[in-house]
């Protein structure tokens, strides 16, 4: 199971997992789509390279969730794959102007993790069929936890990363 | 959690641990058994926790849990010594509700209601992803933040009378476009005049109860029957890009340490960072403002070209359900200003109040509750009594009771259509998923939240209104 939709009583919540933390990242972003559309069925015709910044794993993952509501919004975009994503630690950028307050869509400073990926999809046309919008990604109930509960490519569910231990994600999303 | 019981329709969480102040619910013992389910309570009390906050964090009646403050909560700030939260306001920053008056009667738009609700689909762009009619270039959207729903009037959507009926006259004056970012700056472009999804909505209706005729009358509302047009949405994609930005930016700046909950990041109101927020809301807020102003010229313009005329159409009001405001209230006695954050929940000032239009002042306030899909929506007045009981605050809506994912389980979006049909209700989405998601199941009695409001003398009863013709995003 790569993620499971929760209930939540007036928005969108699910649990992603993985068996790294770039794994259930990844599981995450298709639970955020599948929201709102079939990703499998979306066609992987256009790229976006996503590299972002954050304080920590929780703005890191608020952020890269975000830019999927944002490409929607701006590109029309559908996301169907994730491919190539990496978290690393990032030296920290001293903003020139010393503002180490603004988000890194003005300014990187102050983050210390970076995350790398490429997002492949389509363009949102008449005929796409959309379920729903998510409008903001949440800090709500979010959990970035280890878990012996790795994602598996089968549909059983459950503890199938046994003792290797993996990574499970919580997230609330506004829609 | 304890709750103590002041009356059939008031609780408190008395002052506790790290609270500053109590926190006061408003509501019945049927709809605080929803309230106990979820988070509110937990979200209330941590609300009377934030530093300034002035005598009770309240609760209303249609409360649900939020992302830090609960839906349904109202809290007041020191302008000194208190903050500015972009999660007491809430991400669909403005998203609020307006109500038009016609002198049209139900027979008249009988016959030729499928035909309303099809032009108005055609003329009002809806649903995920849908653009407005034009992107709007970086010049005329900075206008567009700076003078709000001014600014669609200057444009020829609408007339001034709109603007006198709208909160704030449509523009809150402390907008300021500098610090909205590029993002949002990016979503918001191809989004005005655009009615988007989730729980938004677009109604026409018919006035089914008079339960106050002589305030019924100062808001236009004369009779049973009579047609009324009910708009719901907000500031789309960059109002929730300002929340997302600020809630980023103050946790870069403060730390997220010793918050019971990330989402109540928050600044001193009168730091650079808690004003450059405020100014960024207020921008939002605009754009909010326009945008139910261009959706009220288009619908004008469809009841002009399918019935020959737009009889009477007018404005009762437009309020705001989701904001951050600098008001004057009397507190312990004292007149003061504060800043008052209502999320998920109306202003209601009573008569006399300056900041109402002059035609209402003898009366108060319109306040304009929308129903769930398919139900009945509310207007109420705003009191006296609420100044001192709520700061001048009341419901905004039903408010959720079960999640989207149970009420796609459970209803049919096509099903919903045909029982309202045998109801007589038009409906029309873009999107058979997320009426199943809106399904009236899902949400609270309106009819008790209402009551509730009246009774605890927040917002009264003035009139009822049903819907004929629903338009889903």
């Amino acid at each position: 199971m790569k993620y499971e939709i929760l209930p939540h009583t007036a928005d969108g919540k699910f649990r992603a997992y993985g068996e790294t933390l770039e794994e259930a990242f990844v599981n995450a972003a298709l639970a955020t789509a599948s929201l709102m559309w079939d990703w499998a069925k979306v066609e992987p015709r256009i790229e976006h390279s996503i590299d972002l910044r954050g304080r920590d794993r929780e703005q890191l993952l608020v952020k890269f969730l975000g830019e999927i509501v944002y490409l929607l919004d701006t590109e029309r975009f559908m996301l169907g794959r994730v491919e190539d994503l990496k978290i690393e630690e990032a030296s920290v950028i001293r903003d020139p102007q010393g503002e180490a307050d603004v988000p890194d869509h003005l300014s990187e400073a102050g983050s210390r993790l970076r995350l790398t990926a490429r997002f492949l999809g389509d363009a949102l046309s008449d005929r796409s069929e959309i379920y729903g919008a998510v409008k903001a990604v949440t800090y709500n109930e979010m959990k970035i936890e280890r878990c012996d509960c790795a994602a598996d490519s089968g549909d059983s569910g459950g503890s199938a990363g046994g003792e290797k231990g993996g990574y499970v994600v919580q997230v609330v999303v506004d829609m | 959690m304890e709750l103590r019981k002041i009356s059939d329709i008031i609780w408190e969480i008395p002052k506790q641990g790290e609270m500053k102040v109590p926190a006061l619910i408003y509501s019945s013992e049927r709809l605080l058994k929803d309230i106990r389910n979820d988070l509110t309570l937990t979200q209330a009390r941590n609300v009377a926790c934030l530093p300034g906050i002035q005598l009770m964090s309240y609760v209303m009646p249609d409360a649900h849990q939020g992302y830090g403050f609960p839906i349904g909560g109202v809290a007041a700030f020191d302008l000194d010594s208190g903050i500015i939260s972009p999660g007491g306001v809430g991400y669909d920053i403005n998203c609020g509700v307006r109500l038009l008056r016609t002198d049209l009667r139900e027979q008249d738009i009988t016959a030729k209601r499928k035909e309303l609700l099809a032009e108005i689909f055609k003329a009002v762009p809806a649903g995920v992803g849908k653009g407005g009619v034009t992107k709007l270039s970086r010049g005329v959207l900075r206008d567009i933040l700076v003078k709000g729903a001014e600014w669609a009037v200057e444009n020829g959507y609408g007339t001034a009378e709109d603007l006198d009926r709208t909160e704030e006259r449509g523009r809150m004056r402390d907008a300021a476009y500098d610090h909205v970012s590029e993002r949002a700056m990016e979503r918001g472009a191809p989004q005005l005049g655009t009615l988007g999804s989730g729980n938004h909505f677009l109604e026409f209706q018919k006035v089914d109860r008079i339960f106050d005729a002589e305030v019924a009358r100062a808001f236009g509302i004369d009779a049973e029957g009579q047609v009324t047009v009910m708009i719901h949405c907000g500031s789309r994609g960059l109002g929730h890009q300002v929340a997302t930005d600020y809630i980023e930016i103050m946790e870069n700046k403060a730390g997220t340490q010793g918050l019971p909950d990330r989402e109540l990041v928050n600044a001193p109101f009168k730091s650079e960072v808690g004003q450059r927020y405020y100014k960024s809301m207020c921008a939002a807020v605009n754009y909010a403002f326009a945008n139910r102003q261009m959706i009220t010229h288009w619908v004008r313009d469809v009841f002009k070209r399918v019935l020959g005329n737009a009889k009477g159409m007018s404005m009762v009001y437009d309020v705001c359900h989701n904001v951050a405001k600098v008001e004057r209230h009397t507190v312990g006695g004292v007149e003061k200003t504060v800043c008052i954050h209502r999320k998920g929940a109306t202003r209601s000032f009573g008569p006399g109040r300056s900041e109402i239009p002059a035609a209402y002042r003898a009366v108060g306030q319109p306040v304009i509750i929308p129903g769930s899909m398919g139900t009945a929506s509310y207007i109420l007045v705003g009191t006296k009594e609420a100044e001192e009981r709520s700061f001048s605050s009341t419901a905004h809506g039903a408010g959720r009771v079960m999640s989207r994912h149970e009420a796609v389980r459970r209803f049919r979006g096509e099903q919903i259509r045909d029982d309202l049909a045998r109801r007589g209700i038009e409906l029309k989405s873009t999107n058979w998923k997320g009426v199943a998601e809106e399904a009236s199941a899902a949400y609270k009695d309106v009819d008790e939240v209402v009551r509730v409001s009246h009774e605890a003398g927040l917002g009264r009863l003035v009139a009822r209104v049903v819907p004929i013709g629903v338009m889903k995003g």
